[in-house]
């Protein structure tokens, strides 16, 4: 299991190392792949991209994006802009971590949901806005969200 | 022949499940053999009215909307394949008030064609831009756009052409153009419709902006939130490869210019120039000292131009069709049209493109038809989430860089967010605060401990503790973070923080009169 990790790893550095400013790409393609980007890809990274350890660590750490951990099946992102919150967002957020039972960046003990608060979707004129994975939702209420909380859950 | 219905693929569209309504409907026409070719366009940015289902008939298009799945079978009863009657008929698009009122120069085709077909863009006067600006020489494309005053439509307002001039006439082996797609202000989206709705018009403005600089390559920095985005122009760049607009020799001019989307990692402040070179050159995105100035040492330490989706996205219709006409639009020296993004507690959210000057009040009233929640509007956040907040007795002002400077607000990226009667407004002063911590970059001392600072404050303020000794301390602090911060992000989080308090100061438990400021 792990070696196949590496040999993943590898193959992504390998497509990507002679990019110009290669290093994001680099990690997108690793947590797109893994769901996450494991801290043992580090040294391989510094090395393929003449960087320091600490450089890549560095880097990793600084972008909201990128997680070092494997999370749960699905991540659901609830939009704490103020757009949003013009619309309700602060209850909504606040339902959805009594509903859950769990805080920001912390994982349902089944597994199967991440939750993390997010910056803007981009989708102000439908606020309140959640996402869960990539796919957004609009004008979401505690009804609604139960529901998607459900369907992510049958999902996982 | 069949007939065309239009379903959008606009990600907001997508949020309220316009996927799901073009399943039905391609359900629907199989099941009652009716020949149909649907048609994924942009959104009209009539979000209220999102899903809109749009069909061509002889009259024109006729929308519908919002339609849900469950109101397919009726819509197929009605006939609106021919633009049959039915509660949720719209009548003719282009008809439509709220479209009709506006001045379309950079979404000119947003919502109309198909945003990946190249053939679809060509036929509504795309790359008219870009073959009038191969038959110029670089300085007098760089002319055109400095004749458009065309200003930076990502905030900071900075005349572009000056900016292009600048990257001209720096000599270097190797120039590129930057897009800064990394629209991360609450409130905005027009960057992320751009994109969505019609990807070929950022490709020409970018293409445009090579000739005129003497740049090769180009990098579109896109936010991560935007996967649809991001599928939508790699695949428009893809066929404008395939078709010569983009590569080693653009339509055998011998011109080459190559481009790429680059993914973001949800760092807002990477949407700050430097920073994001920073970012794309696959470092921390910790800001620069200027000078230098990107134009100057920008990517990989080569002359830049760094410019938002808008700015860029507005160059071929200045190509097209002349610096001076895109100049007459406008007032004072905010030239041309905005793209305005209505958002937060309005009954009508969207886009709304017009002409500078138009009234805060006439977009929250005759656009935005008032508050979603039917309370009065209190406060409106304009440029973001370091605009300031404006109350009632300004909505006057007209959409302006420098009225808006003149009562210390922004127009910034254009975002209009809109709050009513149930806002805490030092619940706001204090989210400023905390949004500023979370994601100032580090570098500086005033936003990387002011914010944390401010946020401690602003919690003792709203608990009522010492609250004019701490009220002083907030603007002591927000005096230091606006004038010793190195970028907008630290010295703009005081405008909604002293806007809150000046504006509001009731909600800190303050005494109107005391606040003469």
């Amino acid at each position: 299991m792990l070696d196949d990790q590496q040999v993943r790893i590898d193959g992504h550095i390998n497509a990507l190392r002679t990019l110009p400013g290669a290093l994001l790409p680099i990690l997108h393609a690793i947590q797109d792949d893994l769901g996450y980007v494991p801290e043992s890809s580090y040294p391989t990274i510094a090395h393929a991209l003449n960087l320091s350890i600490a450089e890549v660590h560095g880097v990793v750490t600084f972008y909201h994006h990128f997680r070092t951990q494997p999370v749960g099946k699905h991540i659901l992102h609830i939009c704490r802009a103020e757009s949003c919150k013009a619309m309700g967002a602060d209850a909504l957020e606040a339902y959805a971590k009594k509903t859950l039972g769990i805080d920001y960046h912390q994982t349902t003990a089944d597994g199967a949901i991440t939750l993390e608060p997010i910056y803007c979707l981009g989708n102000c004129a439908c606020s309140p806005s959640i996402a869960v994975d990539e796919r957004v939702l609009g004008r979401v209420d505690e009804k609604r969200l139960n529901q998607i909380i459900a369907k992510a859950r049958e999902a996982a | 022949m069949s007939i065309k219905v239009y379903v959008p693929r606009d990600s907001s569209a997508l949020s309220l499940g316009a996927h799901d309504v073009a399943a039905a409907i391609s359900a629907e026409a199989q099941a009652r053999q009716q020949d149909i070719q649907l048609i994924r366009n942009g959104s009209r940015g009539m979000f209220w009215l999102e899903p809109m289902v749009e069909v061509e008939t002889a009259q024109g298009r006729v929308a519908y909307g919002p339609v849900t799945p469950d109101d397919v079978a009726s819509l197929f009863e009605a006939d609106f394949l021919h633009g049959g009657k039915h509660p949720l008929s719209l009548g003719l698009t282009a008809e439509i008030a709220w479209l009709k009122k506006q001045e379309r120069l950079t979404f000119a085709r947003v919502g109309i064609t198909d945003p990946v077909s190249l053939d679809d863009y060509i036929a509504h006067d795309g790359y008219r831009g870009l073959h009038n600006a191969l038959k110029l020489s670089a300085a007098e494309i760089v002319k055109q756009v400095t004749d458009s005053g065309l200003r930076g439509r990502g905030g900071a307002a900075f005349p572009t052409g000056i900016k292009w001039n600048t990257v001209l006439n720096a000599p270097a082996e190797q120039k590129y153009i930057v897009c800064n797609a990394d629209e991360g202000d609450s409130g905005t989206y027009s960057d992320r419709m751009i994109m969505e709705g019609d990807p070929y018009v950022l490709i020409e403005g970018m293409t445009i902006a090579g000739l005129a600089v003497g740049a090769t390559q180009g990098y579109i920095y896109l936010r991560s939130e935007y996967p649809d985005a991001l599928h939508i122009l790699n695949e428009a760049i893809d066929h404008a490869y395939h078709a010569g607009y983009l590569g080693e020799n653009i339509l055998g001019s011998g011109h080459r210019f190559d481009l790429e989307v680059r993914r973001a990692a949800g760092a807002y402040v990477c949407g700050e120039e430097t920073s994001l070179l920073e970012s794309l050159e696959g470092k921390r995105g910790l800001v620069r000292f200027k000078p230098p100035l990107p134009a100057i040492e920008g990517l990989f330490g080569k002359p830049t131009v760094v410019n938002n989706v808008i700015s860029l996205a507005t160059v071929p219709i200045i190509l097209d069709k002349g610096g001076e006409f895109y100049r007459d639009f406008g007032m004072g020296r905010s030239r041309g049209t905005l793209p305005i993004q209505l958002a937060g507690n309005l009954k009508q959210c969207g886009l709304v493109e017009k002409a500078f000057g138009i009234t805060l009040r006439e977009l929250l009233e005759d656009f935005g038809g008032g508050s979603a929640s039917g309370k009065p509007i209190r406060a409106v956040q304009v440029g973001g989430p370091l605009g300031a907040y404006l109350p009632e007795s300004q909505f006057d002002t007209p959409m302006d860089y420098e009225k808006f400077s003149e009562i210390w607000a922004v127009l910034g990226h254009g975002g209009v967010v809109a709050f009513d009667t149930s806002v805490d407004m030092a619940k706001m002063a204090r989210y400023a605060f905390e949004f500023c911590a979370i994601e100032s970059c580090g570098k500086c001392t005033p936003c990387r401990i002011g914010s944390t600072r401010g946020m401690e404050v602003m919690d003792k303020v709203m608990s009522g503790q010492n609250k004019d000794e701490n009220i002083a301390l907030v603007r002591d602090l927000s005096d230091t973070m606006l004038n010793g911060s190195l970028c907008a992000l630290g010295g703009m989080t005081p405008f909604p923080v002293l806007s809150a308090i000046n504006h509001f100061p009731e909600d800190f438990g303050l005494d109107k009169a005391q606040v003469a400021k």
